[in-house]
């Protein structure tokens, strides 16, 4: 393996990123139109963390996973993974690097084969990569079931004969049987009862340490997210518009889409949820076809004026690695906006004079209430 | 007092399968009164699917035997002649599913389908039907609903359908709304805007709601009274306050526990409940949480009544624990400290 290339011990790094479908038309199948599923997305993933990324559905937060895993082409830009360059290898060339990064599905019941044996499917890994004879395969699969706190006497059964978190348990053996470095966790836990997830949660928590993964963890529910993540990625309608590490996201969103998709999640406890002030958004995503000009979210957002319809904010660094795309950007002091004012061309401006709610009698900005206090 | 709609008694639902009888629901009473939400709480196979679906006489079947009454206005529900039956559902008592992809007709525009709603229980002309459709879809908050009267369902987006399904169940001015998981397939931008439209079309309809989720969140929002309900039982029932300040059975505790929440610092660990749900065939002896509870002893083998052990007058619970036990114990519990022994 050659040497990596990327800086401070990157494992994953997403270039530029972009990924279109064509939408095709007519007896030619002449492209019509596109869905900017990806658009221009750039983040790194260290050895060991566990990215979150979220966001609503059709925001592209799947799409990207799979480019990732290379499982879908990207359209343009690269991912580097461990220092080598496989955005545009060749199936044959990227073979043996499928052994390092693996998925774990969404849908405990379609992503498990129901005529295969459960040591097939989990065994189906090492035989295709040729690891091991028939004996050595079975050890490994029957000590993989006791990872996942199955039994290797389940070795023999069928999916349909395990409840939806024990599946979901076979799918996550099967990820692990090639002893990746990066798991690409797509909604691992959102079909699952509230006590089981929980138990899968902490399982993917303690196999991370004792197997040195690294995850990307694509879910919508922002409590589960925070819980697993080191640091979160928000996305919308394709692009990046926050990036943060996972407790500063809950404490000091800037990006008002965040801060809307924050103040949305259900309190468990009446009195706060009572007391604290809920910014619903107006309206559905728009489409990803024709998706708005300028920044992305200005249809939706209470904050926007006349420049975030015309331009599109640049991804700025807010200092502590937190990085937000917005013209209006919360919760962050004079300093800190005079010093990205300084060294960006495109100027955010002033959370402070310009960022007033549209609808009269409603506060101004200040963080999301009742979040983050002890 | 307020009008009393609903009550169930003593419910008891059972399905004969190959494999044995199911007893989803066992035992099931609660009350329901105009203008209040109660909550239904429960993950999957706790019978609150069910205890719905057979308030409609949804569950009917030569394979399924019921015990208990549902009084509609006093009216015994489950007693009714499909007939009549039919005459109360959608009109005094409608439903709004989980899903709204696969309960809406796709080869029917959704206006279609709500001028069948109307047309089937009221004297009303096509017009007349279609003109209520618009109005309902505006109260529903869809936006051109002149023009998106006529479009299909696959032209809807998920926030959408759902509303056009609330807009479908409202068309009769029902009494009872039964909503099962409304928002589960859902954004939660888009929940928030359900959970709002509920809330709203309660007190403009001044109807009352059933509000079924696994989500304790969604509940704390808008449930007056909250019903915690595993294996085909009612464990524990309570006003939303008493519930949450005071809950008294481990289940809940354990519920409790398993939500990361974003209004509290970071646990390590997430507490999460042991085990799986019983199988409803093959139901443990006594308690039916014993087997996954961290505080079971001796006595759960029997198995304790629903009923009052707290100063709280309508709080019900069934656990054999001290009210003082469980309160010292109960911290612990949710903060995932305690193991089954």
């Amino acid at each position: 393996m050659t040497e990596p290339q990327t800086q401070n011990g990157a494992l994953v790094e997403v270039r530029s990123l972009k990924k279109y479908f064509p939408i095709r038309k007519g007896v030619l199948a002449r492209e019509v139109e596109r869905v900017h599923a990806v658009d221009d997305v750039t983040l790194s993933v260290a050895e060991g963390e566990t990215l979150g990324l979220v966001g609503e559905s059709g925001c592209g937060k799947s799409t990207l996973g799979r480019c990732i895993v290379r499982l879908l082409d990207p359209t343009a830009g690269d991912v580097v993974f461990d220092g080598r360059s496989i955005g545009k290898l060749k199936a044959r060339a990227l073979r043996p690097l499928r052994r390092e990064m693996q998925m774990i599905f969404q849908d405990p019941y379609a992503s498990l084969n129901p005529r295969k044996r459960v040591g097939t499917i989990i065994g189906d890994p090492l035989r295709i990569h040729d690891i091991g004879d028939r004996k050595e395969r079975k050890q490994r699969v029957e000590a993989l079931l006791e990872t996942v706190g199955l039994s290797p006497e389940h070795y023999n059964r069928f999916p349909h004969e395990f409840s939806g978190g024990q599946r979901q348990r076979i799918g996550v053996a099967r990820a692990l049987a090639l002893r990746p470095k990066l798991i690409v966790a797509d909604e691992p836990v959102s079909a699952l009862d509230v006590s089981i997830q929980a138990q899968m949660v902490n399982l993917l928590e303690e196999l991370q340490d004792d197997f040195r993964l690294t995850y990307i963890f694509i879910a919508h529910d922002l409590g589960v997210v925070r819980h697993v993540s080191d640091r979160i990625a928000v996305m919308y309608l394709g692009k990046l518009v926050e990036l943060s590490p996972a407790e500063e996201l809950y404490t000091r969103p800037i990006m008002p889409y965040t801060e809307a998709l924050l103040s949305a999640v259900p309190v468990p406890d009446p009195d706060l949820a009572e007391a604290r002030e809920r910014i619903v958004l107006e309206g559905d995503v728009p489409s990803p076809i024709h998706p708005p000009s300028g920044c992305r979210f200005h249809p939706r957002c209470r904050y926007a004026t006349d420049i975030c319809s015309q331009v599109e904010p640049p991804l700025v660094d807010y200092g502590n690695g937190h990085l937000a795309a917005c013209h209006h950007p919360l919760n962050v002091d004079k300093e800190t906006l005079a010093q990205v004012t300084a060294s960006h061309t495109h100027t955010p401006e002033t959370a402070d004079e310009s960022a007033v709610p549209r609808e009269p009698g409603k506060e101004e900005a200040k963080p999301v209430t009742g979040l983050g206090d002890p | 007092m307020a009008e009393r709609l609903l009550e169930v008694k003593g419910l008891k639902v059972r399905f004969t399968t190959e494999d044995g009888v199911v007893r989803a629901v066992d035992d099931v009473s609660f009350e329901l009164d105009r203008g209040k939400v109660l909550g239904v709480v429960g993950e999957s196979g706790s019978g609150k699917s069910v205890t719905a679906m057979t308030i409609l006489g949804l569950t009917r079947d030569k394979n399924t035997a019921f015990e208990g009454e549902v009084l509609y206005r006093g009216e015994n529900l489950l007693a009714l002649p499909e007939a009549r039956l039919r005459e109360v559902r959608g009109n005094e008592i409608a439903m709004i599913f989980q899903d709204p992809m696969t309960s809406l007709n796709p080869v029917y525009t959704v206006g279609d389908q709500i001028v069948e709603a109307i047309t089937t229980h009221e004297q009303a002309s096509k017009q007349e039907a279609k003109r209520r459709a618009v109005e309902l879809l505006r109260q529903v908050g869809i936006p051109n609903p002149q023009e998106r009267v006529d479009d299909y369902p696959h032209q809807f987006s998920g926030g959408m359908r759902q509303r056009a399904m609330i807009a479908m169940a409202l068309s009769c001015n029902p009494d009872v709304l039964i909503a099962d998981e409304p928002t589960t397939a859902l954004d939660v931008t888009i929940q928030a805007q359900i959970l709002e439209l509920l809330d709203r079309l309660r007190a403009d309809f001044d109807s009352a709601v059933i509000l079924i989720t696994h989500d304790l969140g969604v509940v704390a929002e808008v449930a007056d009274e909250i019903a915690v309900m595993y294996a085909g039982r009612i464990v524990e029932r309570a006003s939303k306050r008493q519930l949450f300040y005071d809950p008294q059975h481990p289940y809940t505790w354990g519920l409790l526990g398993s939500i990361p929440r974003l209004d509290r610092p970071k646990p390590k660990k997430l507490a999460s409940i042991e085990g799986m749900p019983p199988s409803l065939i093959n139901l443990p002896q006594g308690c039916r949480f014993r087997p996954r509870c961290p505080h079971s002893f001796e006595k759960c083998f029997e198995e304790p009544d629903l009923t009052n052990r707290v100063e709280e007058r309508g709080h019900l619970d069934r656990c054999w624990l001290s009210v003082e036990e469980k309160r010292m114990r109960r911290t612990q519990t949710i903060a995932g400290e305690a193991r089954v022994a």
